[in-house]
């Protein structure tokens, strides 16, 4: 790292606070019970200390919870008062409101990102996603899909590692609210605060099967979303899992909604604030180390003004802090697994291959863990991979433009839509890219924002659906005529 | 037929593609024949070519026709219905033919699929408000979500329902702001062929619809595996391959809209908007407010 002026002390949060079990089983049917698949550990990534052995779900098990979810659709939540679902949800984003430090420190535990976003971020947006959709539980009338619409029955769910439990509260809070009951199955390596939830199920009286959680890894997802009992499958993860996910429902009734991958652009124009949005390119490709599906990957800025971005760039990126993800000050914690790990490392060496500039600060990495710091590829070609490929990573690849229109050509040359990002002070501008721009949210003048209230999803192979708002509920409800 | 001895002028009937009117580049025509087994026409037999010019043409117009104004839109559309006016009796003959329906209830379809066509018109400036709208979020930023179309959309059209089912399933491709490529009835394409007509004669760009007249069977595949479609409708899939064309659709994550289960439904039922929002995707933009 850069010479700094500023030495910062450790400021560890405490890990106290948690609690973690030795061992977990599945929760089906209001109760943790055994998996009869081969238990897995999930892993600290900061430090590869092993935090908890899992179970893993089987077919069998994945059968028991969606028989469980489908008793709980018709015996216990479909034919309850939707006040009174309503009043369950609000239960459940108090509990975590109340228990949201609790579910920060086991959230950077178990999946390596930094306590200030953690606590900042992803655990009072779960809340907020209950919060949000418990209101809507008895107001499904006015959703747009006439004046009964009715709940889908089952929905399976799979979420990825990087968002666990903001991901979890993405599609749990809009089923329930909807009226179904659910099947979940966490990412593998982030386990836990699925399992935590399922203790907060459990305080708020939730009533039995409602929610089901079965852990597990590929396998175990795959018979969630095959199960022929299951009514909706909704799934956020890699574009190619989403393919075969889409190649399964076909030629069944089930209902999907895919949350896919993205390879974002933001675009700086030479009228944009530089130093703002120098703010906003950090926000955008090293939050959560990169590991956001809607992350502003490619940086497209305007030709004139790229030296004197960059130079900014690189040194605001040389005053953020890599290491543990537990202190109150670190900026970019563990990135998730090995594997992961091993991705970002052989795409960024294809790009440095296919002959782009590499440069990373000068910063020290911990010796345990995994680890990879903030890396910016300039001189890159929109044919080259690291353009192209979704890295899932903290690296930036930049590419230059002259003409607004040619910046929209350049950003909508992929095959992913989820999102981009748009740096003027021009509003006349910032709207007519705004409005050429194929992506699901576009961010001008910020990045990497999110709401309950605010539709989020992708165009083209970014997937199809939209989670939150009235939209979000409209994917787990069906109208009189369906 | 013209009832005195005066030869009749018989029509040629083609694929209507990109604005024009091109025979199949494969050289190959179909028998089509009426309710009764009665020669009635040789129909243009599109092929894959066919199909990915359409394509190529479809996504050529796309720009302009999303990009158009949605009264623009809507008032091109109400045109197309005033154009399917005029041709009420041509309609009207071959709907009753192709079908086998009394006059009656022939020109009851066809009065429902020029109204549904007027009704899908007027939709083009109301999805906005309908299916857009302002996200209060925590925070301080102005953030709304609109529709947009999702592009370049294939449609099989209904197989019985030659008229009032094609009406029903590609009238809402367009008013939502997508081009089109349609793949006709294949036993009863004749009111396809004519439609082509009417729009080519009111103010649709070309290439924003083509319409294919074949066999849905043949074409299905690459429709659904060709990587500049971006959705694709399945109601006129043959009833064993619907899944198959779903799968292949999967390949490049397709919005699709399966085929009715249980055969086509009653087309004169009101439609609702479930038609349109399959081929809406949802745009959320953020700003920042402050001073």
């Amino acid at each position: 790292m850069t010479s700094t002026p500023f030495e910062y002390a450790p400021a560890p949060e405490s890990r106290s606070i948690v609690d973690i079990a030795p061992s977990y089983g599945l929760f089906i049917d209001g109760e943790f019970v055994d998996g009869t698949g081969e238990a897995f550990k999930s892993v600290n990534p900061a430090t590869e200390e092993v935090l908890s052995e899992v179970a893993s779900g089987s077919e069998a098990d994945v059968d028991r919870a969606v028989r469980a979810a489908r008793r709980a659709f018709e015996k216990t939540w479909g034919p309850m008062r939707p006040a009174d679902r309503g009043k369950y949800l609000f239960r459940i984003a108090r509990l975590l409101q109340e228990r949201a430090r609790e579910f920060a420190v086991l959230e950077s535990l178990d999946n390596g990102k930094p306590i200030r976003e953690s606590r900042d971020v992803d655990v009072p947006l779960a809340a907020a996603h209950f919060f949000y959709y418990a209101g809507w539980a008895d107001k499904l009338e006015h959703v747009g899909l006439g004046t009964q619409p009715r709940p889908l029955g089952v929905a399976g769910q799979v979420i990825p590692w990087n968002f666990p439990l903001l991901m979890l509260a993405w599609k749990v809070a809009p089923a329930l609210a909807a009226g179904n009951t659910v099947v979940l199955k966490p990412a593998e390596t982030t386990p836990l605060s699925a399992l935590l939830f399922a203790e907060i199920c459990r305080q708020a009286d939730l009533p039995a099967g409602v929610v089901n959680i079965v852990t597990g890894a590929g396998d175990t997802g795959r018979a969630v979303v095959e199960h022929p009992d299951v009514d909706k499958v909704a799934f956020t993860g890699s574009t190619d899992v989403g393919r075969s996910i889409a190649r399964a429902v076909a030629g069944t009734r089930k209902k999907l909604t895919l949350e896919l991958g993205g390879k974002a652009a933001n675009i700086v124009c030479d009228d944009a604030p530089i130093d703002q949005a120098v703010e906003g390119i950090v926000q955008g490709i090293f939050f959560n180390q990169g590991h956001v599906c809607c992350a502003g990957s490619r940086l497209l800025v305007q030709e004139s003004i790229h030296d004197e971005v960059i130079a900014s760039l690189q040194r605001r990126i040389g005053t953020l802090r890599v290491g543990d993800p537990l202190d109150k000050n670190t900026d970019i914690g563990a990135i998730n697994s090995a594997e992961q790990l091993a991705r970002i490392r052989e795409l960024s060496d294809i790009g440095e291959a296919e002959g782009a500039q590499r440069w990373q600060p000068a910063c020290e990495l911990p010796a345990k863990g995994f680890w990879y710091p903030p890396t910016v590829f300039t001189d890159v070609s929109p044919a080259h991979r690291i353009a192209r490929d979704e890295i899932f990573g903290p690296v930036l690849s930049v590419l230059t433009f002259r003409t607004p229109d040619e910046a929209v050509a350049k950003a909508n040359n992929t095959t992913y839509g989820l999102s981009a990002g748009i740096w003027s002070e021009k509003g006349s501008r910032i709207l007519k890219i705004a409005d050429q721009l194929r992506a699901g949210v576009v961010w001008a003048n910020t990045f990497n924002k999110f709401d309950p209230t605010s539709p989020f999803g992708g165009y083209k192979q970014s997937g199809y659906g939209r989670e939150g708002g009235r939209h979000g509920l409209a994917a787990y409800l069906k109208g009189a005529d369906q | 037929m013209i009832g005195n001895d005066r030869l009749a002028v018989r029509k040629t009937y083609k694929l209507y593609v990109n604005g024009a009117f091109p025979r199949s580049e494969s050289g190959r025509t179909y028998e089509v024949t009426d309710a009764k087994g009665h020669f009635l026409a040789n129909a243009a037999w599109a092929s894959r070519k066919d199909a990915r010019d359409a394509v190529v043409a479809a996504r050529g117009a796309f720009a302009k026709w999303s990009g158009a104004t949605a009264y623009n839109r809507g008032q091109v559309l109400y045109r197309v219905a005033e154009v399917m006016e005029g041709r009420h009796a041509q309609f009207c003959e071959e709907v009753a033919a192709g079908e086998g329906l009394s006059s009656s209830k022939a020109r009851a379809a066809v009065d429902a699929a020029i109204d549904r066509w007027v009704w899908y018109a007027g939709w083009t400036d109301k999805l906005g408000a309908v299916l857009g709208g302002s996200n209060p979020v925590a925070g301080p930023y102005f953030d709304f979500s609109l529709p947009e179309p999702t592009g370049v959309v294939a449609v099989l059209a209904p197989q019985q329902s030659s008229l009032l089912g094609l009406v029903s399933v590609f009238a809402p491709v367009l008013a939502t702001g997508n081009t089109a490529v349609v793949v006709s009835s294949k036993e009863r394409p004749l009111p396809a062929v004519t439609l082509g007509e009417v729009l080519a004669t009111s103010d649709v760009p070309g290439g924003v619809v083509n319409l294919l007249t074949g066999d849905a069977e043949e074409l299905g595949p690459w429709l659904a595996e060709h990587a500049d479609v971006d959705a694709i409708d399945l109601t006129g899939a043959p009833a064993g391959r619907a899944m198959e064309f779903e799968r292949e659709a999967a390949g490049t994550i397709k919005r699709v809209v399966r085929a009715p289960a249980g055969g086509e439904p009653d087309w004169a039922a009101d439609p609702g908007i479930t038609r349109m929002t399959p081929f809406l995707e949802t745009k959320t933009v953020w700003h920042p407010m402050g001073l």
